[in-house]
């Protein structure tokens, strides 16, 4: 904000170029993913073993779609000629959204363990820790990507 | 509808008001964005209080986690106004 709000016109010519779509749907798949975790939580605590694993198997289908929106978001940033380069904007967009993704990456690796651990019925305390524990890095993935949509696609510098 | 979906249906609609207000017509490009970041930060607690069970959680932790919101929501908003032309 400090840098790029130096230059306000480059801001609002990079947002420009975002496509602001993509942003919104990505960011009802990114609530909705959490949505899908809080009840599969809720439902491994209930001893609900089959509903908790498809809730999180929903979860991660919500990563995946992310990552798709994401792919082609990206690749018509490429094919309007936008790189990291491009300007500041576009550097930090680059950066922060790439750093993100990867954490989705990482999070669909541990929503898919939690899918199959989840699927006995049977979970101790210690296994709903773990389950409690993977849950939150996924909503805090949720709550970065909440933070860098409103930054990137919606202010107004 | 449990508490949770009640959650997640506030947190979309709070997505598409953000969405809308980017367009900055209705109001002032900068009270616009800071209305988008309060939205923004808003929609970071409930995931935190609902989603993330917060509200169950030991006072401490909530005051702490709480304080954080608050805490970046200034930063951001103070950041905003000091540098936006």
């Amino acid at each position: 904000m400090i840098d790029v709000g130096q230059e306000p016109e480059t801001y609002r010519q990079s947002q420009g170029a975002l496509n602001q779509s993509f942003g919104l749907i990505n960011t009802v798949l990114m609530l909705s993913s959490s949505w899908f975790v809080a009840r599969a939580l809720r439902a491994a605590r209930s001893a609900q073993g089959a509903a908790a694993s498809a809730l999180f198997g929903c979860a991660a289908l919500c990563g995946l779609c992310f990552g798709i929106v994401k792919f082609f978001e990206w690749r018509a940033a490429f094919a309007a000629g936008h790189t990291v380069n491009t300007s500041n904007f576009f550097m930090y967009y680059f950066v922060f959204t790439g750093i993100h993704f990867m954490h989705v990456l990482i999070g669909m690796g541990l929503l898919a363990a939690m899918a199959i651990y989840s699927r006995s019925a049977i979970l101790g305390e210690r296994q709903l820790r773990i389950l409690e524990g993977g849950s939150c890095f996924w909503h805090v993935v949720d709550v970065l990507w909440i933070i860098l949509f409103a930054l990137f696609y919606l202010i107004r510098m | 509808m449990s508490r949770i979906t009640v959650v997640w249906a506030l947190l979309v609609l709070a997505t598409l008001a953000s969405f809308t207000l980017r367009h900055g017509a209705a109001m002032g490009f900068r009270t616009a964005t800071v209305t988008i970041l309060v939205i923004a930060l808003i929609k970071v607690r409930y995931v935190m209080l609902d989603f993330m069970e917060l509200r169950f959680a030991p006072r401490a932790l909530r005051m702490l986690s709480e304080g954080w919101i608050v805490l970046v929501g200034s930063i951001l908003v103070s950041l905003f106004l000091r540098n936006a032309q």
